[in-house]
């Protein structure tokens, strides 16, 4: 036997199968380009196709149905040797399952070739009408004729960005327009007609492939197109993602003796998540342990927006809170979005926007117009306030947080410090 | 976590934790899609891993971890139940091809869609079956950040030490929540040295056949050997067979791989008082809750004893001859049906058992105490 690529000149297929023609030519064209069987991968999933594997002196890679192009994709990616050939063996029926990854194949042009073998049917699994499927085909499922075109695989591909795509008849020797493919550099794509021998030529007498080729509306042919493969884009990378964590050195003091959770909340776009994270890290340059957790609706630029703060001077297991020791609303999406949790306290503190409702609760409650400075800086002016009330972090460690974090020209202080300094 | 004195201390979450864990340990790859509560190691992923990936979907994102395994690679993604289901089939294949990778589970509120911004504990039963066959797949739980830390470098050792994916899982609470933490507090990571089957032996290497129940790795990439990878059943070579014994041996295998090596992973924190007769369980965002009600329960003057299982499956005997040498013990989880006592005691739960379950709101310490003082 004078083929490398084949441990085997019988091939598992039923006599007359367009699948056995596709095999050999395959390896007919990789011997034109004078490759090694093992410089080559040959991908294939579920479906008569991919029973060829164990004919193959190749690397072969078996996976599931009408996954085969994305498990190639993930092979190219990973292969750092480009004199590696990747090849697809796909039927019609899993180009069907996996039309999604033949598309994405494309786009990325995902260094490989996929050679679908469409014999217009799902052959393993009882003569199924398939995606590609053409118009007026008789399958097992569809007595009267598909009553539906296929999908042209071939101009979804181009469509979708594959440099070369071509349609050929699986009659002849096809090895030449096979090494075609084969020689591209990026996604290439071959779509083999043939007509399945148990299933198709049995419901479809006197029918000839050539015929059915024509009558589908989808022409022979080669398209191609200029396109850069796959190169991996590594984006902005870092080496250390501890390293860029901005260490918080204990500089302040606090008075705190216990743990407080907090609850703070506002409207979005009003600064909560910047004002929350300027407490925490206050707190922690205070020598307190935190966490901090934020809550906010999907659609994030609207309605309500809540972080929950735990402080403690002790190591925090457990960071939930149902009903805080203290609260700080800032405006009505704020209040209506934990008004359950105010009523629920029985003690602790309410620090409220002065514009705000007052609900029922056993908490001190200490009103202020914390939109003096802006509804955007609302948040803001709190964690001042915040400071200012409790003394569990001072000023002092939050300005210095806002200077750590260049946004001491971003923050209205100034005025914030004026509108503090009429706070009774 | 340590009070706030010396060391480095920072803000961190949980999610940048996992990525870098892993990345130290040597994992080559993120393959990412935007789900939520996982978006963090997704962003975390692109900024620290050698090569990122953004995948169209669920199945694509493991299709191509696979091919990137079958190359030498070890790829994470992290997902949530919705994605997680999906991906279940492409599991099963890089379980039957044994393929090393590592899937971060973050749990969230269902069934479906349910609620993607509130945490649970409701996929372990999923967890459990989800390779046809019912073989166990790894999947290690993180209780704190230090977990974060070690168990995810673990995962990927793991994955490429026993040559099979694995879930490290968590959920929305630890991965999105933001602590102070002492970095000095994180013990260095080795990266994982990869051992390969020797080039330069004979032409005999089959890529089933296991020494100590896991076959040796090769790449594609080299051309020494032929590689083959098959999701089917297969024999020693690779090649499909039907059942027959060899190909039966090779799917036994899989299962005692995973069962008969699974001691060399098995992780889990035991905090006995000599003198309890009770004992609390619980693993995940639960166990936090768990320490801190522990802890009040001891400043009460009660003997009661801490079990937080980080190994979930294969489940580690350990776990039932602790929870056995206790009369009453408490299991808390975030779901209703106890899904933790379900697997290591089936349908009844001994006398003593007691359950702690909860559904869209984590389990408060203030629960656990209450059902240990009954």
């Amino acid at each position: 036997m004078n083929n490398l690529f084949l441990n085997t000149e019988i091939l598992p297929y039923c006599k007359g199968c367009g699948h056995d023609l596709i095999a050999k030519n395959t390896t007919k064209a990789l011997g034109k380009l004078n490759y090694e069987p093992l410089d080559i991968i040959v991908v294939t999933d579920i479906g008569c196709h991919g029973i060829i594997d164990k004919a193959l002196n190749t690397h072969t890679v078996h996976g599931l149905h009408g996954r085969s192009a994305a498990l190639a994709s993930g092979i190219s990616f990973g292969t750092d040797n480009p004199d590696k050939k990747i090849i697809v063996f796909i039927g019609d029926g899993g180009a069907t399952i996996g039309l999604q990854h033949i598309m994405e194949a494309s786009r990325l042009n995902v260094n490989m070739t996929l050679v679908v073998h469409n014999n217009y049917l799902y052959g393993m699994t009882g003569g199924q009408t398939s995606g590609l499927t053409p118009v007026g085909f008789h399958t097992t499922t569809s007595h009267e004729g598909n009553q539906f075109s296929g999908y042209d695989i071939c101009a979804l591909a181009r469509t979708a960005g594959a440099p070369y795509v071509s349609r050929i008849t699986g009659i002849g020797d096809i090895s030449d327009q096979l090494a075609v493919a084969f020689s591209n550099k990026g996604f290439s794509l071959v779509e083999i007609l043939e007509i399945c021998p148990s299933y198709g030529v049995k419901l479809n007498p006197k029918r000839k492939l050539q015929e059915i080729a024509a009558s589908s509306g989808k022409p022979l042919g080669e398209w191609t197109q200029h396109r850069e493969p796959f190169e991996k884009h590594q984006g902005k990378k870092t080496d250390d993602l501890l390293g860029e964590v901005r260490e918080i050195k204990k500089v302040f003091q606090s008075y705190l003796k216990t743990t407080v959770s907090l609850v703070i909340s506002g409207s979005a776009g009003e600064g909560v998540q910047l004002a929350a994270g300027l407490i925490s890290k206050a707190c922690v340059s205070s020598g307190l342990c935190v966490t901090q957790k934020g809550s906010y609706p999907v659609t994030v630029g609207v309605g309500f927006s809540t972080s929950e703060i735990n402080i403690s001077t002790q190591p925090i297991d457990f960071h939930g809170i149902n009903v805080p020791d203290m609260a700080i609303i800032t405006s009505e999406d704020g209040l209506a979005h934990n008004r359950k949790r105010i009523e629920s306290m029985t003690n602790g503190k309410l620090m409220i926007d002065s514009s705000l409702e007052v609900p029922k609760t056993g908490a001190d409650v200490i009103q202020h117009d914390f939109r003096t400075v802006g509804a955007r800086n609302a948040a803001i002016f709190a964690v001042f306030f915040f400071a200012l009330k409790t003394g569990i972090i001072s000023s002092e460690a939050i300005l210095k947080v806002i200077e750590e974090e260049g946004k001491t020209d971003k923050l209205p202080l100034p005025k914030i410090k004026e509108a503090l300094a009429k706070v009774k | 976590m340590q009070e706030n004195k010396k060391g480095r201390h920072a803000l961190l979450d949980g999610s940048r934790l996992i990525i870098e864990s892993m990345a130290r340990a040597g994992a080559d790859a993120f393959i990412g899609y935007p789900i939520t509560p996982a978006n963090l190691l997704y962003q975390y992923g692109l900024q620290r891993m050698p090569l990122m990936l953004a995948a169209p979907d669920e199945i694509t994102t493991v299709q191509w971890m696979s091919g990137l395994a079958a190359t030498g690679k070890i790829a994470v993604t992290a997902t949530s139940f919705p994605g997680y289901a999906l991906m279940i089939e492409s599991i099963n294949m890089a379980f039957m091809m044994e393929l090393p990778m590592v899937i971060v589970l973050v749990q969230r509120l269902g069934p479906a869609t349910g609620t993607a911004t509130s945490g649970a504990q409701g996929d372990l039963s999923l967890l459990k079956g989800n390779i046809s066959g019912g073989h166990p797949l790894p999947v290690l739980c993180t209780s704190n950040m230090e977990d974060c830390w070690t168990l995810s470098a673990k995962a990927v050792e793991l994955a490429v030490k026993l040559r099979t994916p694995v879930v490290l899982l968590t959920s929305k609470e630890e991965v999105m929540t933001t602590k102070s933490f002492n970095m000095d507090l994180l013990p260095e990571i080795t990266p994982l040295e990869r051992k390969y089957y020797d080039l330069e032996c004979d032409g005999n290497y089959k890529p089933y056949k296991a020494t100590n129940f896991v076959p040796d790795f090769l790449p594609l990439g080299q051309n020494k050997h032929q590689i083959r990878f098959n999701a089917s059943t297969h024999n020693e070579k690779g090649i499909l067979q039907h059942a027959d014994e060899e190909s039966m041996a090779n799917t036994r295998r899989l299962e005692e791989k995973i069962r008969k090596r699974a001691y060399e992973y098995t992780w889990y924190d035991l905090d006995e008082d000599e003198q309890a007769k009770k004992l609390v369980v619980a693993f995940g965002i639960t166990a936090a809750a768990a320490r801190h009600a522990v802890n009040q329960l001891r400043e009460e003057g009660r003997h009661i004893s801490l079990l937080i299982p980080k190994t979930l499956i294969p489940v580690p005997e350990v776990y039932l001859e602790i929870m056995e040498s206790y009369d009453e013990v408490i299991v808390a989880e975030e779901n209703i049906n106890n899904q933790f006592s379900d697997l290591i005691y089936g349908l009844k739960k001994p006398v003593g058992h007691r359950f702690v379950g909860s559904l869209g709101k984590m389990i408060t310490p203030q629960q656990i105490r209450e059902e240990v003082r009954k």
